[in-house]
């Protein structure tokens, strides 16, 4: 096997599709071919779906390459860029090509042609955009939408700026009018349909779609037909039939595409409306295989890449040996990929008698929904607006499920179909059957939940955590749980009473928050004797929470507790499963230099710390720390200049930071400047939940400062501050807290927002929920519109800060606290005696 | 009632100051780690630092009462009877530890399940 001569693969064509059945290919086989592919384009394959971005400048060329040049070496692949094919000669098994004269090919041909001889072929000449043959259609300045070369022209033609008429209102057409609106251009869509993207899109969705295409500042007329283009020597305008005339400096004909197949067609190959394909994707002659956009397979030609991967996978599979692979064509989704508009298209949505739809609307948010069911199955779903849901219908669809169980909650999504969040929450949970999973973290079913409300009696949410561990973890349901409480105790669970803050006293936080300054409560023994506390000394529930009440309400008066703080505060480290900490030491705005790692990695070395890490937040986590050995270890941190991160702290964690304006092109501020400013202000707070920050230097966002929460986004004309982001037992997006022109007023305004919170939040409430509680805009008023409230809050700050500013590592390195790190005894000499 | 157990000797291990009040302190033995807690009462229990749970280390806990809520994973132990309280099931090694004088004593005989408290 080994000493027979490889065959020989040719290629015709270096799009997508050939692309993925050569990946492919060498995943199963990498020695079975020879491989030789000609690109009439002058460049490597790249991702043809998403030219829109590079149009509209959201990404570079670079960044939508498949395969670099590199991907060819290592194949062994030869690629002739710049090569057109021109004859198939099958009797010989050659195919010929002749290099297309472009002024960047990297090096110019030595001959005029090539002939290359091939035991398979396979075509891949994709498709060709239609031109329509309307009088002045060839006049420069007509333009197509296909490939690179039509993007840069494009680009180019844009940088006049003017007005630009796109010809088409489907996918490509309004990615193109969106891209060069981007650009600068005045835009103008012209479909002969009467709504857009009938092809995907119902009426109502093609609707909504329409107008947010114009709320951009598009033009869009609808059953438009084009007479002709004028111009003198270069397009000046569009006619309509209607005897409109569109002013227009360039015009993008996207209506169509037509399969490549001219090739195929003079070399003999069957061809009707693409290259006829069996479904093995053989051609008529079985050592010529077609893929692409440029295939008719079952009668059908295609456009999307979900069904043309799939063809290249088939191709891939009878190429070595495996005859049984077949095409199947499948239905397939489609979504837009414009910007800040969402909609997801899939399957058959005409109307027809056998068939049955539901619908959702909400016309003013601008959502729409409509499933197309036929016997109880999806065939076909528009969504518009929130399309999140989108891949699941599409799923059910492809499975052609049978969702007759859940057709009432079906088009509200998955969360609420599958039970998460149910429409009507009783009904829903009711309705549930007994081995019905509640709590996913614990495995704990409805069954055992409803078990133990009635045979142990249990009447409160704490109780049925205790008991089954249902919502004990993450907590997402909570409210699951207390649907069933309801449902089983009726008016005996009132869950709107205040919740008290633990067993050891029926006031809430905020009564507690209100009471210790009425009563100047100053100490956890006086709080406790004062409100008449159940316990004789709390619990670990309220200790920490009191602790830090006490200790933000009284700043410089209140002497911490150490004893009602959680292990990971009282010794400055985090604790592990094993018993042993983690160590994480601050790095300002993310920033570290060769000193102070060249000192992490001594400290690694001399203690033995068996795992370092990066973390999140961009710093570095030794994890294994023996608890005897941290006051070494922070000893040993403090003479490099390190100090406590407080990665263990209900306090300011991190400040995650871009390089800004640095060192990078796009940056507007100096973001890690004013990253390192807000943490060396913020560091040693303590706040009632962990606050996790991020500067990012310009809207890119790469510090992802728009799910901290407090984040910044540095724009040309200021700072963006951001609030109540989250991205970890749950995500969410930051709220826009405000705009401020200066690095100041964005450092005042920050900090103000934090002392709100370290005022209002109750203990362990992160940000967002502490807004979500509060809501908002009732923050956004205090710390924005109301400037006396604002600095009042900013200078309650910086008082407290004063107090709180003392790194705890160098102190215990000094000796305090000496007994938490040590036996206070040790017996095993004395038992070996 | 400690018959059987007063056969190991009592050793002295520090002083009552040494633990904090609602704290407590590890001692080092052969066979691991004992937690010697001391309430607000001043009173003191030795128990096996180790959580019936998953092993974690009880002495790390936070005191409370005549209990400790371990810190991995907040089970809430008794001090004495070493048992788990609410919904959880489980028990740790109990040892019998006196004060005299404000010293305390440790004694490494642990104690049954079927004996009282120390």
């Amino acid at each position: 096997m080994a000493s027979q001569p490889k065959q020989r693969l040719v290629v015709v064509g270096n799009g997508m599709a050939p692309g993925r059945a050569l990946e492919r290919l060498f995943e199963t086989n990498p020695d079975a071919y020879e491989v030789t592919i000609f690109n009439a384009e002058p460049r490597v394959n790249y991702d043809r779906i998403m030219l829109s971005p590079v149009l509209s400048g959201e990404k570079s060329f670079e960044e939508i390459v498949i395969h670099g040049d590199g991907w060819y070496v290592k194949h062994g692949v030869t690629l002739y860029k710049g090569a057109k094919v021109t004859t198939i000669d099958r009797t010989a098994r050659t195919v010929t090509a002749e290099f297309v004269p472009t002024g960047n090919l990297g090096h110019k041909p030595l001959e005029p042609t090539v002939t290359v001889p091939y035991d398979k072929l396979i075509i891949g000449t994709g498709s060709n955009p239609i031109i329509l043959p309307v009088p002045g259609h060839d006049l420069p300045g007509v333009l197509t939408y296909r490939d690179l070369d039509d993007v840069e022209a494009m680009l180019l033609a844009a940088q006049g700026k003017g007005d630009a008429v796109v010809i088409g209102g489907g996918l490509l057409g309004l990615e193109a009018a969106a891209g060069l609106k981007e650009q600068g251009m005045d835009v103008t869509v012209l479909h002969l349909m009467p709504t857009l993207m009938e092809r995907q899109l119902d009426p109502a969705a093609g609707h909504l779609l329409q107008r947010a295409i114009e709320a951009r500042g598009i033009k869009v007329i609808t059953r438009a037909n084009t007479r002709a283009i004028l111009g003198n020597g270069r397009v000046e305008a569009v006619e309509l039939d209607n005897g409109t005339r569109l002013p227009a400096t360039m015009v993008v004909m996207a209506v169509g595409i037509r399969p490549n197949m001219q090739l195929a067609k003079d070399a003999g190959i069957a061809v009707n409306r693409g290259i006829v394909v069996d479904g093995s994707m053989r051609t008529s002659d079985p050592d010529i295989f077609a893929l692409g956009e440029c295939a008719e397979a079952d009668g059908q030609v295609f456009g999307l890449v979900a069904p043309l991967y799939e063809m290249a996978n088939v191709v891939a599979a009878q190429l070595v040996g495996d005859g049984e692979a077949r095409f199947r064509s499948s239905a397939t989704a489609t979504k837009l990929k414009v910007t800040g508009i969402n909609l997801y298209s899939a399957g058959d949505f005409a109307e027809a008698k056998d068939r049955e739809e539901i619908v959702l609307r909400d016309a003013t948010r601008g959502q729409y929904r409509r499933l197309v069911l036929k016997d109880n199955r999806i065939i076909g779903t528009v969504m518009y607006g929130d399309t999140a849901d989108g891949p699941w219908f599409f799923d059910l669809l492809k499975r052609s499920v049978d969702v007759g169980d859940m057709r009432e909650r079906l088009i509200f999504g998955q969360s609420f179909a599958a039970g998460g969040i149910p429409l009507d929450p009783a009904a829903a949970v009711a309705a549930l059957p007994d081995d019905a999973e509640i709590c996913g973290c614990n495995g704990v079913c409805k069954g055992k939940i409803t078990g133990a409300i009635a045979g142990l009696g249990l009447r409160s949410l704490d109780e049925v955590r205790a008991h089954t561990k249902a919502s004990a973890s993450c907590g997402s349901c909570t409210g699951l749980v207390e649907q069933l409480l309801k449902a089983q105790l009726g008016d005996a669970y009132n869950p709107a009473a205040v919740q008290p803050m633990c067993g050891c006293t029926e006031l809430g936080h905020d009564d507690v928050r209100r009471l210790i300054v009425a009563k100047a409560l100053k100490s956890i023994a006086e709080l406790m004797q004062e409100l008449e506390w159940k316990t004789s000394c709390g619990c670990a529930k309220c200790r920490p929470a009191l602790n830090y009440y006490l200790l933000c309400t009284w700043p410089g008066e209140y002497v911490d507790d150490s004893q009602s703080r959680f292990i990971n505060e009282r010794v400055h480290a985090n604790i592990q499963k094993d018993g042993t900490f983690s160590v994480v030491p601050r790095m300002w705005g993310g920033q570290t230099s060769a000193k102070e790692l060249r000192a992490i990695a001594d400290i690694v070395d001399r203690y033995d710390i068996p795992t370092v890490k990066v973390t999140g937040g961009q710093r570095i986590d030794m994890l294994g720390v023996k608890k005897d050995d941290l006051p070494k270890v922070w000893a040993d941190l403090s003479a490099a200049g390190m100090v406590s991160g407080h990665a263990y702290a209900k306090g300011l964690r991190t400040v995650k930071t871009c390089v800004g304006t640095d060192w990078c092109r796009f940056g507007t501020q100096d973001s890690t400047g004013l990253g390192v400013k807000l943490e060396k202000f913020m560091w040693g707070s303590w706040t009632p939940a962990k606050v996790k920050m991020a500067v990012s230097g310009c809207p890119r966002n790469c510090a992802e400062a728009t799910c901290k929460d407090i984040g910044v986004v540095c724009v040309d004309s200021g700072y963006d501050i951001h609030f109540a982001g989250a991205a970890g037992l749950d995500i969410k997006g930051t709220e826009l807290l405000g705009h401020v022109a200066t690095e100041d007023e964005a450092i005042e305004a920050i900090a103000a927002l934090a002392q709100l919170y370290r005022e209002q939040g109750r203990y362990l409430e992160r940000i967002y929920k502490w807004a979500k509680r509060v809501g908002p805009e009732t923050i956004r008023q205090q710390i924005m519109e109301d400037g006396e409230r604002r600095r009042a809050l900013y200078q309650r700050f910086v008082f407290s800060q004063k107090f709180a500013q003392h790194d705890p590592w160098a102190e215990r390195a000094a000796g305090k606290d000496a007994h938490e790190f040590a036996p206070v005894a040790d017996l095993t000499l004395r038992a070996a005696e | 009632m400690n018959a059987p157990m007063v056969t190991a000797p009592w050793i002295e291990i520090c002083a009552l100051g040494d633990i904090p009040a609602r704290g407590c302190r590890v001692v080092q033995t052969e066979r691991g780690r004992i937690a010697v807690f001391r309430t607000v009462e001043d009173e003191v229990f030795a128990l096996d630092n180790r959580c019936p749970h998953k092993g974690g280390p009880l002495s790390e806990g936070i005191v409370h009462g005549r209990q400790v809520t371990c810190p991995l994973h907040n089970w809430v132990i008794g001090l004495a009877d070493g048992e788990a309280t609410g919904a959880d099931k489980g028990g740790v090694r109990r040892f019998p530890v006196r004060l005299e004088d404000g010293r305390v004593f440790l004694n490494l005989r642990h104690i049954g399940k079927e004996e009282g408290r120390s």
